[in-house]
């Protein structure tokens, strides 16, 4: 590598121009990404946290070369993502989420074969290389199988061995884990913890706090496509330092209870998670104030389950930084 | 690179349930067309022409709409991105597919043919059989690299398949793939004169009646030379463009 950084982002800008109708056609523009810096160092494990919408797929496609920024540089191993896209592609990997992106008609040992071809692996390596990523990702045994017939765990992890074909600096997940079960989910982390280990340069997006605070050196909160927050996962932590969270399991509150909780002296941050019939309640405070009683007084009338109150995790920071965006 | 490629896409096209059922039905159908139109214009001695004709429609067809369908269908699987993230050049990223798409063509030529001869008892008495199957290649082939050209517009648009219906019939019809282009308004014979079909259904009507085959795949073939030359700078600017406007995926 030419860089003392595997990726450096500087002002990037992206705005996705729509048009609609054509008698009189409808021009819309939406800013998805608002000048993001940041850089990452090599081997580090870097997360890009953020609501859905809030940019982290287009900043990384951004940096995959997929998208051409709008404004602003961004450089992966030293390489120009506009003007040296061959050579950005040669040493990154990308890794997204979901179901898509792989041939369901063929084996998984063809969709390797076919990509190891794509990706430049060559000849003498390819089968060996691919022998590796298949007992790396537990494959072994099943990869003469179409993808069609491969669970979502199985097809994620196919995703993952496409996308260390070629050994690249620089692995881009995106969401890799979204659906997947949670045994599945913490082989996937083991796999990507073991391939920072060896030096790779990752950058995960995640929505999962967990994730996020086992895995990532540092962490980026991203909201309204600009970054809100960024430092090492106790770092982000200690902006939830000062406050107590109160949560509470309930059936059917409404809207108008949410709101007067949020009105409350000392009450910082108010969200409700939907769980089938109940509803998770989690209120953040200021710790000197004991909002406790005033809550359930609100609450009156309602069913309710479990009540308790705790320290602030990531995830209560997380909140408290995108809800100031 | 290219063969490994072309293999893939060939299993991968292959195996859809969809377009076999398509495979299997739409060769009888041209083959029925064929027969149906040469016979009641009394012209019964050349129905082996009119299935060769009928089966050339049928690889136009699925090029064209394997080039359009398969772009559209690589956006859908999100395959589409993960191939043109290859440090590859785009058209030999894409070439493949189109070649495959002229090779699963090839299958409808001969099962015209075939029905033609099960249903209608069309004599398969070629001129020059050895000249045909060379004829078949490099339509084949061609049809490949012209739909390359087709394809580059189809990376950049994201209602790809509202272009390939309105490309079907006016290409097979100018080309005079079934009725002689001498028939056609004389302001078809430019257009005819530059499709790489025109030439290629020249040179298989030739192998199958007499005539002189190869100047015919020559040009045929030439033509689809240039048009894999410009479908090659088509597809470096289209892919920069598809990445400006992000459509090489679905949103």
């Amino acid at each position: 590598m030419d860089s003392d950084y595997a990726i450096e982002a500087d002002q990037l800008r992206r705005t996705y121009r729509g048009r609609s109708g054509w008698l009189r056609p409808r021009r819309t523009e939406v800013d998805a990404v608002r000048g993001v810096s940041f850089t990452v160092r090599r081997g580090e494990l870097f997360g890009l946290l953020g609501p859905n919408g809030a940019g982290k797929t287009t900043t990384i496609k951004m940096l995959n070369t997929l998208l051409l920024p709008t404004s602003g540089t961004a450089r992966v191993c030293g390489h120009d993502v506009v003007r040296q896209t061959r050579e950005v592609r040669r040493r990154i990997g990308y890794v997204f989420g979901g179901d898509r992106g792989l041939y369901e008609r063929l084996s998984a040992l063809d969709n390797l074969r076919y990509f190891a071809e794509l990706y430049g692996v060559s000849p003498r390596d390819r089968k060996r290389r691919i022998a590796e990523l298949l007992d790396l990702v537990g494959l072994a045994g099943r990869e003469r199988e179409r993808v069609e017939g491969y669970s979502r765990g199985m097809r994620q992890r196919l995703h993952i061995a496409r996308g260390l074909l070629h050994s690249p600096d620089v692995l881009f997940l995106d969401e890799p884990s979204i659906g997947v079960d949670p045994v599945a989910a913490r082989e996937l982390r083991r796999t990507v913890a073991e391939l920072a280990a060896t030096g790779t340069t990752v950058l995960l997006t995640t929505h999962y706090m967990v994730e996020a605070d086992e895995l990532c050196d540092r962490i980026a909160v991203i909201a309204d496509g600009q970054i809100q927050a960024l430092g090492s996962p106790a770092e982000l932590r200690h902006r939830a330092d000062g406050r107590r969270v109160v949560e509470v399991e309930a059936y059917g509150v409404p809207d108008t209870a949410v709101s007067a909780l949020r009105g409350l002296p000392g009450v910082r941050e108010t969200a409700v998670e939907e769980r089938g019939a109940l509803q998770l309640l989690t209120v953040q405070s200021d710790a000197h104030v004991d909002v406790q009683g005033e809550i359930l007084r609100e609450l009156a009338g309602v069913r309710l389950g479990r009540v308790s109150s705790r320290e602030p995790t990531l995830e209560d920071a997380y909140v408290a930084i995108v809800n100031a965006a | 690179m290219l063969l490994l490629g072309t293999l893939m896409h060939v299993k991968q096209i292959s195996r859809s349930p969809f377009e076999v059922a398509i495979a299997m039905v739409v060769p009888i159908v041209q083959a029925t067309l064929a027969v149906y139109l040469f016979r009641s214009g009394g012209e019964q001695h050349r129905l082996i022409e009119a299935a060769v004709g009928a089966g050339l429609m049928g690889v136009w067809s699925s090029v064209l709409f394997g080039s359009g369908g398969a772009i559209q269908n690589q956006r859908w699987q999100g395959t589409l991105e993960m191939i043109m993230l290859a440090p590859r050049r785009p058209v030999l990223v894409i070439l493949p597919i189109t070649v495959a798409t002229g090779l699963t063509g090839a299958y409808s030529l001969l099962a015209t043919l075939a029905w033609g001869r099960l249903l209608y008892g069309i004599r398969l008495d070629f001129a020059h059989p050895a000249a045909f199957v060379a004829a078949a290649v490099v339509c084949v082939v061609a049809l490949g690299m012209f739909g390359l050209l087709l394809a580059s517009t189809f990376v950049l648009m994201r209602n790809a398949n509202a272009l390939t219906n309105a490309l079907e019939y006016p290409i097979w019809l100018v080309s005079g793939m079934l009725v002689p282009i001498t028939v056609l308004p004389a302001w078809t014979g430019p257009i005819a004169a530059v499709l790489p079909t025109t030439w290629g259904a020249r040179a298989l009507r030739e192998a199958t009646t007499g005539g002189p085959v190869w100047p015919s795949a020559g040009i045929c073939l030439a033509i689809s030379l240039v048009c894999l030359t410009l479908g090659g700078f088509a597809m470096t600017y289209v892919e920069r463009r598809a990445r400006a406007a992000a459509t090489l995926a679905l949103a």
